[in-house]
């Protein structure tokens, strides 16, 4: 099985690597190049743990082959702080609405709603449940991540 | 949870993809892999090559023209649900786009990966038999277009020989004005449906029905046409009895049982969503329905 250069950006940065094409995104992620943010839950495309953006569209890095984002761009969660680690608006929201327990399905939320926010500047709680829909948590019962959606959606319009 | 080792292609054109198809063995087409991966990584599937589509700009667009809506089987579903000609054009497929997935692999997916697939619950594959749609199929032997009912032959099965892939499909566009219903049934929001309904209704000045289409989804191996309903309401005034009695045929459907559902609850399903549906299509075509027995 012969291996594939992958060459790609993630959070700005390029990165070259020779891999395996059966590795995945999210293993490619992780074991290639360390960052171990983006959480591996049920590895066939179903708790969005591993969500990732690709091209700036949130994808399931465990459904899509490194090969696959070779030449694009990709941002996981080790990209939303600043560099001196302060939260951004929607992290911050998360940890002052209870958006997380135990956190592993935190970084696939958080990429999910980059992308949605980004795109919905006034969403409605429905349109929040209908995005996060395809992020399963099994601690907060969705309460505290659709408030801190909400509420970072509001702290957003207010910054603008 | 790994895949079993492929080697892996990455055709720049279609006439590099399908020669890849005729000559490689063991070989599966990847188009947006929000099934196909995750089977691989189950090691359901364990192909020995995979041809990846995603660099086949060719195989991508949405037009309309000669009265269909031809949409590229590399489209992803997420251009069709945010596009303005599949929403004025052919609403049904835009509200039936809601119910497929979740955002995240909405993004991913396609339309010609759905309907290769053919999974029985899957919105897109019935969409098309609602339509009558036309699949344009390439191999390096050539190109052939084939009506959706001919596609399906049965469970995720197709049609398609394995040196052949999925070009395009046309879906035939109904009137402007005409009615549209979509309805299903899933335990939870993005999940595969338990049985879904979808139809298309065309009515005259005088309320009484033009011409109609009526399609169930996830209670047979493959999507289904309700002739019998279609016909039974062809000439009729549109009124809830009309309506009730159309939806009864889909009892005669013949329902897959799992650990979700068993055959009986299904077909109640199936009758239930199918008077929905039919209800939405008759208020959108603008005729007013007594709906109190729903």
């Amino acid at each position: 099985m012969s291996k594939h250069s992958v060459s790609l950006t993630v959070n700005g940065k390029a990165y070259q690597r020779e891999v395996e094409a059966r590795i995945t995104l999210a293993d490619f992620l992780r074991h290639e190049l360390g960052l171990t943010g983006t959480h591996l839950g049920c590895e066939h495309g179903v708790c969005g743990a591993c969500t990732v953006l690709l091209d700036g569209h949130s994808a399931r890095s465990c459904l899509t082959f490194a090969v696959q984002a070779n030449g694009r761009e990709v941002s996981t969660v080790e990209g939303l702080a600043a560099p001196d680690g302060e939260l951004n608006v929607l992290q911050q929201a998360f940890r002052d609405n209870h958006g997380l327990q135990c956190g592993f399905c935190t970084p696939g939320m958080l990429m999910t709603l980059t992308e949605f926010l980004r795109d919905n500047k006034n969403p409605t709680e429905h349109d929040v449940r209908d995005v996060l829909s395809g992020n399963l948590c099994r601690c907060t019962g969705y309460a505290g991540p659709v408030a801190a959606a909400l509420d970072a959606a509001r702290r957003m319009r207010e910054n603008a | 949870m790994k895949p079993a080792p492929f080697d892996y292609h990455a055709p720049r054109n279609l006439e590099e993809a399908t020669g890849l198809l005729a000559s490689l063995e063991n070989v599966k087409v990847l188009a947006g892999g929000q099934s196909l991966v995750a089977m691989m990584n189950f090691r359901y599937v364990i192909a020995d090559h995979l041809v990846d589509i995603g660099g086949v700009a060719a195989l991508s667009g949405i037009g309309v023209a000669d009265g269909a809506l031809r949409i590229g089987a590399m489209t992803r579903q997420r251009d069709l649900e945010f596009s303005a000609e599949v929403k004025r054009h052919c609403p049904v497929l835009h509200e039936a786009l809601q119910h497929v997935g979740h955002r995240q692999t909405r993004n991913r997916g396609t339309i010609g990966g759905s309907l290769a697939h053919a999974d029985p619950a899957a919105e897109l594959p019935v969409l098309c038999l609602l339509h009558d749609a036309e699949i344009e199929i390439a191999s390096r032997r050539g190109t052939r277009r084939m009506p959706m009912r001919e596609f399906a032959v049965g469970f995720m099965t197709t049609a398609l020989e394995p040196d052949e892939l999925v070009t395009a499909i046309s879906l035939k566009l109904w009137p402007a004005g005409h009615g549209y219903g979509f309805q299903e049934f899933a335990r939870r929001r993005g999940d595969f449906a338990l049985a879904g309904a979808a139809a298309l209704l065309e009515v005259a000045p005088d309320q009484s029905v033009r011409r109609a289409a009526v399609a169930l989804f996830g209670v047979a191996a493959s999507p289904v046409r309700l002739d019998a309903a279609e016909n039974g309401l062809r000439g009729k005034r549109l009124d809830m009895a009309a309506i009730a009695t159309a939806a009864a045929e889909a009892r005669s459907i013949e329902p897959l049982e799992d650990i979700h559902a068993g055959a009986d609850y299904r077909r109640h399903l199936a009758q239930v969503l199918t008077r929905r549906a039919l209800v939405d299509a008759a208020q959108r075509a603008g005729v007013t329905i007594e709906t109190k027995q729903t």
